[in-house]
């Protein structure tokens, strides 16, 4: 772990967000600081450790698929920020 | 009457034997909170109407029958908007279905009144992450309440809400309970289904109450608790009467004080304070043990890369497209997805979307996320060995009393560090619960915090109640 790799602005692009020039030179010094911190966990031998994904175990998360009704199509209809003909509307994907 | 003072317990004795009724418990909340919430700002938004109209038909025969509650701002609840405290979500979003708890809650006779205000999507321990207002201590109003529930725990102590609900991820019950002096409590994960949840980070959310007294959360647990299809993490477990051994009293409990929880970084007026509790439950006839979670130091910094990491996929799902704020003026997809992400979210939410993202970029998966959650094994084996001989643990909830507004805003890293008591809790999945036990100098109030094996509810609340009858 180390801290030289971190780009934010190239990791900001990544999770789809644009940073203002302030916003990323902030959180650059920022996360580097906690980059460099969570280093200590590297102090750590775990590689014999298996990686803990949900810290109780899942006992049957299987279910009978049972067609029922669902929540109205409308509900989510009223709740999106542009819709035409009753479905959502997005800019144009393909030229 | 002041009804809006007296817990749900109180409540529900004067409900049964018909000398109120929920209408004027309503009425009183409104008048404390007209009167009152300007100066807390606990409360983001609430709907008497709506409140008004399910008192009216409340079934007082149920266990909760008439008690209205108080919603954090992150559940959705139908009809009522869920603005996470998030720009992406304030005034355009409208919950079209009920959160399991929310369902669940009704089902028990309790009425939700109220939307709690909190740290953006979940995220900080101050609520001043809010967006849309900062939450003030009701003991001290220069003062944070803790957060990320915040409002939750803010509203219980000022008397304008009976008693609500709030999210636990690394501590956003416990530790604003323990700075307002209230009762906070995080279940064993799994115990209680998320969905309808806004999801900030998945293995470690827990939703939970935040109450006047033991029972009030243990009434509450009993509510709320218990199997959902809906969430696939929902465990099949049996839901006991979380009510039934609060009055067994501690006699022969071993209680395990460890010696990393008790360093020189805690306020030492709270190691005072918390070693009175200790010797009440000492007296009540528990023994005291010594003990160590030897990774205890490395708690913290598993979680900032677990929850950015889990949050950063969470909160892909804000995007403008279905539901919440989208930016005007995009003439490509992508455009509008950033316009929208970066002019909806806040900074710490940002901040973590990065972290998270990054931790979890290729070539950087294994040597951040896979090490954290193999740091996470280690830090749970720990309490599964502690576990094998004493019964429940104690340790202060934070390590220090409510903070000033505005201390750490430039340093996230050091308002991390604060969140060192409680978030082990949530890696291991065990439940935990802050009481009131004393206060400091600045009569800012003190919390201890009781953690248990998963699945442990009952040992835990008979432990807290015992505390909370004999101080």
């Amino acid at each position: 772990m180390s801290k030289d790799h971190i780009d934010v602005n190239y990791v900001a692009e990544l999770a789809r967000l644009s940073l203002s020039h302030e916003e990323s030179e902030t959180f650059q010094k920022q996360i580097e600081e906690i980059l460099v911190y969570v280093e200590k966990l590297n102090e750590l031998d775990t590689s014999n450790i298996q990686p803990t994904a949900n810290p109780s175990p899942i006992l049957d998360p299987i279910r009978e698929d049972i067609i029922k009704d669902s929540i109205p199509r409308e509900s989510f209809l009223n709740i999106a920020p542009e819709t035409i003909n009753n479905q959502l509307k997005v800019p144009k994907v393909i030229e | 009457m002041s009804l809006n003072t007296k817990s749900i317990t109180e409540l529900r004795k004067l409900l049964v034997n018909r000398e109120i009724t929920p209408l004027e418990i309503i009425n009183d909340l409104e008048q404390a909170i007209t009167a009152n919430d300007r100066k807390i700002n606990a409360y983001i938004s609430y709907d008497f109407d709506q409140a008004r109209k399910a008192a009216a038909s409340a079934d007082l025969s149920l266990p909760l029958g008439g008690i209205p509650i108080g919603i954090k701002d992150n559940i959705n609840t139908i009809g009522q908007p869920c603005t996470c405290a998030s720009q992406i979500l304030a005034d355009s979003y409208t919950s079209p279905y009920d959160a399991t708890v929310i369902t669940k809650l009704k089902a028990a006779g309790a009425i939700p009144l109220g939307r709690m205000n909190m740290d953006e999507f979940a995220m900080g321990s101050t609520t001043a992450n809010s967006s849309i207002k900062i939450t003030n201590n009701p003991h001290d109003l220069s003062r944070s309440p803790g957060g990320s529930s915040g409002g939750s725990a803010a509203a219980v102590a000022a008397h304008t809400a009976i008693a609500t609900l709030g999210s636990d991820t690394g501590g956003s019950i416990r530790q604003p309970a323990s700075h307002c002096g209230i009762i906070g409590l995080k279940p064993s994960y799994g115990r209680v289904s998320r969905y309808g949840l806004v999801a900030f980070a998945s293995s470690l959310d827990q939703i939970g109450p935040c109450s006047k007294t033991v029972k009030d959360a243990a009434l509450i647990l009993n509510a709320i608790c218990g199997h959902d299809e809906m969430d696939a993490t929902s465990l099949r477990a049996e839901t006991p009467d979380f009510t039934a051994n609060l009055t067994n009293g501690i006699k022969g409990l071993k209680l395990g004080l460890p010696k990393e929880y008790f360093s020189d970084q805690i306020d030492p007026n709270i190691t005072k304070t918390l070693n009175v509790a200790i010797d009440i439950l000492k007296n009540a006839g528990a023994e005291i043990v010594n003990i160590s979670l030897p990774h205890t130091q490395y708690a913290v910094a598993t979680y900032y890369i677990i929850a950015p990491a889990e949050a950063s996929s969470n909160l892909s799902r804000f995007d403008g497209i279905r539901y919440g704020n989208r930016a005007k003026q995009n003439s490509n997809l992508i455009n509008l997805y950033k316009d929208s992400r970066s002019q909806g979210f806040g900074s710490e939410v940002k901040r973590r979307i990065i972290l998270g993202t990054y931790a979890l970029s290729s070539g950087y998966d294994h040597k951040y996320y896979e090490k954290a959650q193999k740091v996470r094994t280690l830090i749970r084996n720990d309490f599964t060995t502690a576990f094998q001989t004493v019964d429940a643990i104690l340790t202060p909830v934070a390590p220090t009393t409510a903070p000033k507004h505005g201390l750490n805003t430039d340093n996230p890293l050091k308002e991390y560090l604060a969140d060192t008591c409680t978030i082990a809790a949530n890696l291991a999945g065990i439940p935990a619960i802050s009481v009131p036990v004393g206060k400091d100098e600045s009569n800012l109030p003190i919390g201890i915090q009781i953690l248990a094996p998963h699945l442990g509810e009952d040992i835990m609340l008979q432990t807290a109640h015992t505390l909370e009858q004999n101080l």
